[in-house]
């Protein structure tokens, strides 16, 4: 439990200040974009990657000490300073990727800026929610705003179905969180989470409760799409535009597994059994079928659906240990999973030939020897997906494990690299097609914010091993203030 | 001058086989041709300088192999054994060498075959130059490793890579014996020095030791092993299965290794390790029966062959059962002297042959030859001198060495001996008959080829007829000129301590004073076949077939070589390949990859197939599996026991 003592309400503002500063820099940037029109779109693009490095660098300068602010339902930690520096760079590489992609589709507006803002804003709510109602607005601006992007592409069908698709079930998955929330509520008498901390343990545990808590854990398994709640992923994914695509699988995904994390951990610290053993199914559940569904796949972009079904699911090993070692573990896979996805993107978004996109598996047949860099740069990062040493990825899995064997679950463990094994061959596919199947026609040349974004990731992900401190330090003093 | 008779061959060896391409064919044939003449002039020289000089040795190279109490050095025995193997082996190398230049002038691989060839005389001398057994064993399996790459040379030919990989497994059964004969050397001695064990062999004598609650003698069971390794290399009885499917190799291939020196390779063994053979009745007992069998043996499926290289083949595994009765009855310098002389009339008469196939531009059945004498008028005089010799036609090379065996198995005087005696003397018939079978068959009566090919048919150029005049030359001398040191006065002189008699055996000796029906009877068999042959192919042209259909069964059952390899197929290589295709097919395939690899696979691929159509694309079937989702967990915590309190 927290010792937080209240803020004075200059302090509180100035400990918010990153949010603020998202939220007013989103109208300011709408107003910009309403009065400028179609033309300033490139212009708010790049004031809204500044503005959320901005956000970034205010959080960095926030204290470490914990502090919670507006009576409770706010807090500001290491966890949450780590986890919104992760989700800030995430959503500012996704507008930076979605440049080259938006001009050649004529889909330059200068709303997807402004919602990929306001969508960050709601998640550095979740990130910092202490507060279930706190959480549930959070969860909604990011949602509402997620929704929309989505469907962002309204020419395309498919767009506006992956959209709707997402919206109709979020809205299912909402009705889900606030009926937990509502019966947490009723059996505990508060909201905050240091109160349901205190009110629900173990001796006075009770089903109202425990049903609370199933149908509570079941909309935040939707956000992080973990099996059986992950349906809506692979079909989104398709779906939305590529850059969209992009944006999806790294942020949203960074934000909603750290408000899965700071909720379990501490609202329900002392029915841990309880929330472990759902934690535990959901997380083999979406190990497994991330691993065996996505074999079967043809479109790159509903590949990574499932592969970050599957990388979910190693995540939650981490969060299934339940103790400070799997928390950091959690947050180290979370990090280097959205740099490994960002690197992944934006090959994909290179794959684009004279007549437009591609985004068949086999499009990249003989990749080596029409761009052996970029060939090279996706193998790293696949083989990383893939778990294989001495990459980052490696790593994140390691930890993971390692967490889950210390804590004494070894069927999860078991299980999990077991799934990892399969899932290896799908990336491993890619890999073969690039390196030995007939070049098919060529790409055209990856536009300069690409290869930049891919040399970064594709950097960090291999000379990870050389210098893994910085990360682990971070991650662990991140993990230690949720306990 | 030990060292560059050795390494000489090697040298070639390697310029040919790395520098092949670099330098060109000719200067490969030209550089280990060269290098062979050199080294058997040196081995001439060092022949005379250790037969009647007596000036043995022992060259110690270097340490090879030290281990516990293992010590293993790369020395050079040199004494009048080893002296008489360097002239035969290097003799008969050159001499292929420099006919291979004429007769594979038109392969394009000849700078390999060439490093082979030279390659393999390195092999065979480190084989009888060899100073303890494992240099022998690697001698010995580099030989068989040569013959192997030798007679698959035409390796787009599948009859000879069959007879290639024939050559070697069947080889592999012999080394697995001579392998097992020196671990239980190394076992009872506790060393591999030729020296060490040749002295230690008198105390073992007697000796026992229990294999699955059975005694046996430790010297006789020692014997036994290593002489298996010699039947194999030597086609013995058994095992000689691989040697007439060898001639699937080019022909200076055959007469250099399948009649002149590998095979012949076993009875030297058997001769080296005479120390240890000699305390053994029973062992050598076996080696006369598996000696005077595989003379009969052969002889008779010799007889009906048509293969002009197979006769020749056959006629080789019929010697060397002789060189056998000769080392079984403890005759072993006559065993060593027809070695010597069998060499140099059976090269000649493989060369012959090879002349004439070549002449006929590789006809080999002598059903399509005749008539050749006139074409082929220096061949024929080769030919002639090779089968006098061989049939033991007077005072030429085979007359004193194949005489010698027979007296001295006549001499030996127990039960195997008089077996070995009579069939000895009785494959001297049929020895007599198929070599003038062959030459009439070959040169005599009318031309049955092809008329094209008979008219294009010339006699071989000089670089063919040289190698042929010189052992011309060798089979008529070879005899008479060095009786006297091999079995003779000079006796004792000559092979001191190489070859080792007990006390007892004065058998070289007594050979000399034999009745004289003893003496008479290889010349009364050898006219017999003579005219036997001659009625048959000269003056009634007939006769062989009639006689074949009279006989049929007995016809077919020689001509199909007494059925050995049906009979092997059946036992061993056909089983082998069942249970090799079961293994394949049930246990590996079916067992191991299906429920493996295979299975794994396809059962992934099942369950990926089933959740790609869980994932409809219906919002409601969404939907209802987030609700079974939380409706499982619930109830779930609901039931469970200890779920929740």
């Amino acid at each position: 439990m927290k010792e937080a003592a209240t803020t004075s309400p200059f302090l509180t503002y100035i400990l918010a200040l990153p949010e603020i500063l998202l939220v007013v820099g989103a109208m300011i940037l709408l107003m910009v974009g309403a009065f400028r029109g179609e033309r300033s779109a490139n212009a708010i693009s790049w004031a809204a990657v500044v503005l959320l490095l901005l956000a970034a660098v205010f959080v960095l300068l926030l204290p470490a000490k914990g502090k919670v602010l507006f009576d409770g339902a706010f807090i500001v930690d290491s966890f949450g300073r780590f986890m919104k520096v992760l989700t800030l760079i995430g959503s500012a590489a996704a507008i930076v990727m979605s440049f080259d992609y938006m001009r050649r589709a004529r889909l330059e507006k200068f709303e997807y800026p402004i919602l990929i803002l306001l969508a960050t804003a709601g998640m550095m709510m979740m990130i910092s929610a202490n507060d279930l109602i706190a959480l549930y607005l959070g969860l909604e601006v990011q949602s509402l705003a997620l929704y929309v992007i989505a469907a962002f592409r309204t020419d395309s069908v498919r767009s506006s179905e992956a959209g709707l698709k997402y919206f109709v079930l979020g809205a299912l998955s909402s009705g889900m969180l606030l009926y937990g929330c509502s019966l947490i509520y009723g059996f505990t008498g508060t909201t905050g989470f240091p109160g349901i901390a205190a009110a629900a343990t173990l001796g006075q545990t009770n089903l109202g409760l425990i049903f609370g808590l199933v149908f509570f854990l079941a909309g935040l398994a939707f956000k992080v799409s973990a099996v059986p709640f992950h349906m809506w992923t692979p079909d989104v994914y398709e779906g939305a535009p590529t850059p969209v695509t992009a944006f999806f699988a790294a942020a949203p995904k960074v934000a909603a597994m750290a408000m899965f994390l700071r909720a379990v951990l501490s609202a329900f610290p002392e029915i841990t059994p309880q929330w472990q053993q759902i934690v535990v199914f959901i997380s083999i559940a979406s190990m497994i079928l991330g691993a065996f569904a996505a074999i079967g796949q043809t479109d790159i972009k509903r590949l990574m659906a499932y592969s970050s079904i599957g990388h979910m699911g190693f995540a939650l090993v981490g969060l299934a240990a339940g103790n400070a070692a799997g928390a950091q573990a959690v947050i180290i896979y979370l990090t280097i999973y959205l740099v490994m996805n960002l690197g992944v993107f934006a090959c994909i978004l290179s794959m684009r030939r004279s007549d437009g996109m591609v985004e068949d598996i086999d499009e990249l047949a003989g990749l080596s020897r029409n761009n052996p860099m970029m060939a090279f740069l996706l193998a790293m990062l696949l083989f990383s997906l893939a778990g294989i040493p001495p990459l980052a990825g490696f790593f994140a899995k390691f930890y993971v494990f390692l967490a889950a064997i210390n804590a004494g679950l070894y069927t999860l463990a078991v299980i999990g690299v077991l799934s990892s094994v399969v899932g290896a061959y799908y990336y491993l596919r890619i890999v073969k097609i690039m390196y030995f199947d007939e070049p098919a026609e060529e790409f055209e040349a990856m536009p300069g914010k690409l290869q930049a974004i891919l040399g970064v990731s594709g950097a960090l992900v291999t000379l990870y091993f050389f210098y893994p401190a910085p990360l682990v330090s971070a991650a662990s003093a991140a993990a230690k203030s949720l306990f | 001058m030990y060292y560059a008779i050795v390494f000489l061959p090697l040298a070639g060896a390697l310029i040919a086989g790395f520098f092949g391409r670099l330098i060109g064919a000719r200067a490969s044939e030209v550089i280990t041709s060269a290098f062979l003449v050199l080294a058997a002039v040196l081995s001439w020289l060092a022949f005379f300088q250790v037969g009647l000089g007596g000036q043995d040795a022992r060259i110690e190279i270097f340490r090879w192999v030290t281990s516990g109490e293992l010590q293993v050095s790369w020395a050079l025995r040199i004494d009048t054994l080893t002296a008489v193997m360097l002239v035969v082996v290097n003799s008969i190398s050159s001499l292929v060498h420099i006919y291979s230049i004429g007769y594979m002038s038109h392969d394009p691989h000849r700078p390999r075959f060439f490093a082979y060839l030279s390659l393999f005389t390195f092999a065979m001398l480190m084989l009888v130059t060899s100073d303890n057994f494992l240099q022998m064993f690697f001698g010995w399996e580099g030989v068989g490793l040569m013959s192997y790459l030798l007679i698959g040379f035409w390796y787009q030919k599948p009859e000879a890579n069959a007879a290639a990989i024939k050559a070697f497994v069947v080889n592999r059964v012999g080394d697995f014996g001579f392998a097992l004969g020196i671990f239980a050397i190394f076992y009872i001695f506790g060393a591999i020095q030729f020296d060490t064990v040749f002295a230690a062999a008198p105390d073992q004598v007697g000796k026992t030791f229990k294999f699955l609650n059975w005694e046996v003698d430790v010297l006789t069971a020692i014997c036994l092993l290593l002489f298996m390794g010699a039947m194999g290399k030597s086609a013995q009885f058994l095992l000689h299965t691989w040697l007439p499917d060898a001639m699937e190799g080019p022909t200076p291939v055959s007469a250099l290794i399948h009649a002149a020196t590998m095979v012949t390779a076993g009875v030297f063994m058997v001769a080296r390790l005479s120390p240890l053979f000699e305390f053994s009745p029973t062992a050598l007992g076996v080696v006369t029966f598996v000696g005077a069998t595989t003379a009969f043996f052969a002889a008779t499926v010799g007889l009906v062959q048509n293969d002009i290289k197979r006769v020749v083949a056959y006629s080789t595994c019929s010697q060397l059962g002789y060189m056998f009765v000769a080392i079984g009855v403890g005759a072993y310098a006559a065993g060593i002297f027809h070695l010597f002389t069998h060499a140099f009339f059976k090269a000649l008469l493989f060369l012959g042959s090879g002349s004439v196939i070549h002449a006929l531009h590789d006809e080999q059945d002598m059903r399509h030859m005749g008539g050749l004498r006139k074409v082929l008028p220096y061949t024929w005089i080769a030919m002639l001198v090779g089968t006098l010799a061989l049939t033991g036609f007077p005072f030429l090379a085979g007359y004193y060495s194949k005489d010698a065996i027979i007296e001295a198995a006549f001499v030996a005087q127990s039960g195997v001996s008089s077996y070995a005696f009579v069939l000895t003397v009785f494959a001297a018939l049929l020895t007599s008959f198929y070599s003038w079978r062959l030459m009439f068959m070959t040169f005599h009566g009318k031309n049955r080829s092809e008329p094209e090919v008979f008219k294009k048919a010339h006699e071989s150029p000089l670089i063919i007829l040289i190698p042929l005049a010189l052992l011309v030359v060798g089979s008529i001398c070879a005899g008479f000129l060095f009786k006297d040191m091999f079995i003779d006065k000079g006796y004792e002189a000559f092979w001191r301590t190489s070859l080792f008699t007990l006390p007892s055996n004065n058998i070289i000796h007594d050979l000399h004073d034999v009745p004289d029906m003893v003496k008479f009877s290889p010349a009364i068999m050898m006219a017999t076949g003579f005219l036997v042959a001659l009625l048959f192919y000269k003056i009634t042209p007939a006769a062989p077939a009639n006689l074949a259909d009279a006989f049929r069964p007995i016809y077919l059952f020689l001509l199909n070589k007494w059925y050995f390899d049906e009979l092997y197929d059946a036992i061993f290589t056909k089983p082998a390949m069942r249970i090799g295709r079961f293994l394949w097919k049930k246990g590996d395939g079916a067992t191991i990859d299906g429920l493996g690899p295979d299975g794994v696979a396809t059962r992934v691929l099942d369950v990926t197939r089933g959740m790609i159509r869980l994932q409809s694309g219906y919002v409601y079937h969404y939907a209802f599996a987030m609700l079974i989702g939380v409706a499982l967990l619930a109830t779930y915590f609901m039931f469970a026991p200890g779920a929740s309190q």
